[in-house]
């Protein structure tokens, strides 16, 4: 049993740490214009990514990418959870951002929308959260229903990032509402400039992110748009749903590190009532306790990932290490706002940020009472007579 | 035209450096190592080398424990072809370096062995300097810019007066100051070649190297703490205590 990175992560994961040193932390309060990147800061990024060997470093290699395993992209979006310069949900320095579920396109489907994604032509969004329906989408409201060759949708979309831009959308809509996620849900290909399609408002949030509220109304489909069979909507979803949990747990590490070297730094420098805050037991346990939560996390990602690129099934693993993650890490951002003082409010430092941040997800992609909820069925199941 | 670059495993440049409560020695159990800064230099400079056709062949070399083919890994996702191991748990010296790779330099040989001209953990200074002594070989030492033209290195070096360009006969030992270059970063699909690199393992005594330390530490201590400072009220005042209270005036 190894609990060390194998040599070549390592590797990688000094190349990323100086990446993030270097380029980003010392302009990372000035990257981000509303919720994007700002034109020249992301040429900038890009051009130095491609430097770095990292762009498309999350793709298939059958696509033209690299193909990363899980464990070596945790380790990349841990190092660069460590700065603030990048957009939190959708970062896009290191190529187009490609919804994994694009790759389980049949083939006149991938030469339509996946191919031109993948070549920076086309832009899309992911529509499934309702007004009525977040965490719960076997009850969302959104019907298709089929007429002839073409499904016709209706309902209401919110939050969902990215809309404004995007060219398309893959939108989740119940086929059939008796059935909700038992095979009642599919997933469809929407044209953004088809007639019915309105965004209605982008919303503001305590973070840089501003989702948008989408209306279908009446809006026609051609079946070949249909992702999978009907009933599928969910189907091809679990797989890619359970990696992309272990990256808010790899984004939870790079931020209790950054707030770790923050917080450290500062009760070091800063004496209160005659001595340095670094000696008062207080201000010690509470980077004790950040620190022994960095280690359970590490401990807890890298080995959901690696079971991940063995072939297991992390489902059950991968709800712990979101919630946890996305929890140690927001008490980890607190904490070091704490430690700070008046100073740990202020955009002078990245700590309010990151605390935002953190804070919005244990709300979103899966809030951790209904993770936990699933879990308690995986509990329930194992244990007890 | 063939390379030699010597690349060292030392404590990380951004690690806080502690002494060992013994004083004989520094901490190095759980600390970050990385490649020795000046080497990055050495290694890039022969890489550029290597890229633009100068070079054909580049062949990293480190020396000590086993962990120091990470450092050499380092030097192959940078670029360099191939490397070799003098593997040892012995304490290695300057002299000790230099009589290993000399003994490197009679196998390969290269026509430059590039090295950083110090590490950055005993500042010692001696390695390159050392090694162009046993090799009989020209020297250009704290180099800031290499340019070869007609067998000749021509290596400007930077002194007390200026900058100093000189022009040494090959086969010649080059050591990296900090302005040579600006290492790049090992990049992802380079890091991914440099797993399927060799890497030569060979121990000093199949070198017919003796690498008994010459020199004893007695001790290692920290620098004394830096006393607070006080302020004066006036120049007068200055002046009276530097010449009554610190006597340097
Ligand atoms: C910035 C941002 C970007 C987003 N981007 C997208 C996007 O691109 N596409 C998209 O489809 N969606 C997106 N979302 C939606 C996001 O995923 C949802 O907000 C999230 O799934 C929660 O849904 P909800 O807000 O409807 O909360 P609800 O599901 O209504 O839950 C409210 C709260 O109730 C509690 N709760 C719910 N169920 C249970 C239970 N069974 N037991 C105990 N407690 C429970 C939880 O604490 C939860 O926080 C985004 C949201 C935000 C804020």
């Amino acid at each position: 049993m190894d609990y060390e990175l194998p040599e070549e992560l390592r590797m990688l994961q000094e190349t990323v740490r100086r990446f993030v040193d270097r380029e980003l932390i010392p302009i990372e309060r000035e990257t981000m214009e509303g919720p994007k990147l700002k034109p020249e800061a992301q040429e900038m990024l890009e051009e130095k990514a491609k430097a770095v060997g990292l762009w498309l470093y999350d793709v298939p290699e059958e696509y033209g990418g690299q193909g990363l395993g899980l464990l070596a992209r945790a380790v990349v979006w841990a190092e660069l959870a460590r700065t603030i310069a990048l957009p939190s949900r959708n970062v896009n320095i290191f190529g187009p951002i490609v919804s994994p579920i694009l790759y389980f396109l049949n083939d006149e489907q991938k030469q339509r929308y996946l191919y031109p994604v993948l070549e920076g032509k086309l832009r899309h969004c992911f529509a499934q959260t309702e007004p009525d329906a977040g965490g719960d989408p076997g009850n969302m409201r959104t019907t298709a229903v089929r007429d002839g060759d073409d499904y016709i949708i209706n309902g209401t979309k919110r939050f969902i990032t990215g809309a404004a831009d995007a060219d398309f959308a893959q939108v989740i809509a119940a086929t059939d509402r008796e059935k909700g996620s038992r095979g009642g849900i599919s997933a469809f290909l929407v044209d953004m400039d088809t007639p019915g399609v309105n965004l209605l408002r982008a919303q503001e949030t305590m973070m840089h992110d501003r989702p948008w509220e989408i209306a279908f109304e009446d809006v026609r489909v051609p079946s070949e748009n249909m992702i999978g069979g009907e009933g599928d909507g969910f189907k091809f979803a679990q797989n890619w749903i359970s990696a992309g949990r272990i990256r808010h747990g790899a984004r939870g590490i790079g931020v209790i590190e950054r707030c770790l070297e923050l917080g450290a730094s500062y009760a070091k420098q800063r004496s209160t009532f005659g001595s340095p805050l670094a000696e008062r037991q207080s201000v010690q346990w509470m980077l004790v306790d950040s620190y022994a939560d960095l280690h359970m996390l590490k401990l807890m990602v890298y080995a959901a990932a690696s079971k991940h690129d063995d072939g297991g099934d992390i489902r059950y693993d991968s709800y712990i290490v979101k919630y946890f993650g996305d929890t140690k890490s927001f008490e980890a951002a607190d904490k070091c706002m704490q430690i700070h003082g008046g100073l740990g409010l202020t955009t002078d430092l990245p700590i309010e940020h990151m605390w935002r941040d953190q804070r919005s997800f244990i709300i979103t992609e899966g809030p951790t009472e209904i993770l936990k909820m699933a879990l308690s069925r995986h509990v329930l199941r194992q244990y007890g007579d | 035209m063939k390379l030699l670059v010597a690349v060292k495993r030392v404590i990380d440049y951004n690690v806080k450096v502690r002494v060992k409560a013994d004083e004989t020695g520094v901490e190095t159990a759980n600390v970050k190592m990385s490649m020795n800064p000046f080497d990055e230099i050495a290694v890039e400079e022969a890489v550029r080398l290597l890229e633009d056709g100068t070079a054909t062949e580049v062949v990293a070399v480190s020396l000590g424990v086993q962990q120091c083919q990470e450092t050499i890994r380092t030097a192959l996702a940078m670029g360099a072809d191939r490397g070799i191991h003098v593997k040892t748990d012995e304490e290695l010296q300057p002299l000790a370096v230099a009589k290993l790779l000399a003994k490197i330099v009679e196998k390969e040989t290269p026509d430059i062995v590039i090295l950083g001209k110090q590490a950055i953990d005993d500042d010692s200074n001696q390695t390159g300097q050392m090694l162009a002594g046993l090799l009989g070989w020209s020297q250009g030492t704290f180099a800031s810019k290499v340019y070869l033209a007609d067998g000749k290195a021509n290596v400007t070096r930077e002194v007390d007066g200026g900058l100093e360009t000189l022009a040494i006969n090959l086969p010649a030992i080059v050591t990296t100051d900090l302005r040579l270059n600006e290492p790049r970063y090992a990049s992802l699909p380079n890091i991914m070649k440099a797993k399927k690199k060799e890497i030569t393992e060979i121990t000093p005594d199949e070198l017919g190297v003796d690498v008994a330390p010459r020199l004893t530490t007695l001790k290692v201590t920290e620098p004394p703490k830096r006393e607070g400072g006080i302020k004066v009220e006036t120049v007068s005042d200055l002046i009276d205590k530097l010449k009554n209270e610190a006597g340097v005036i």
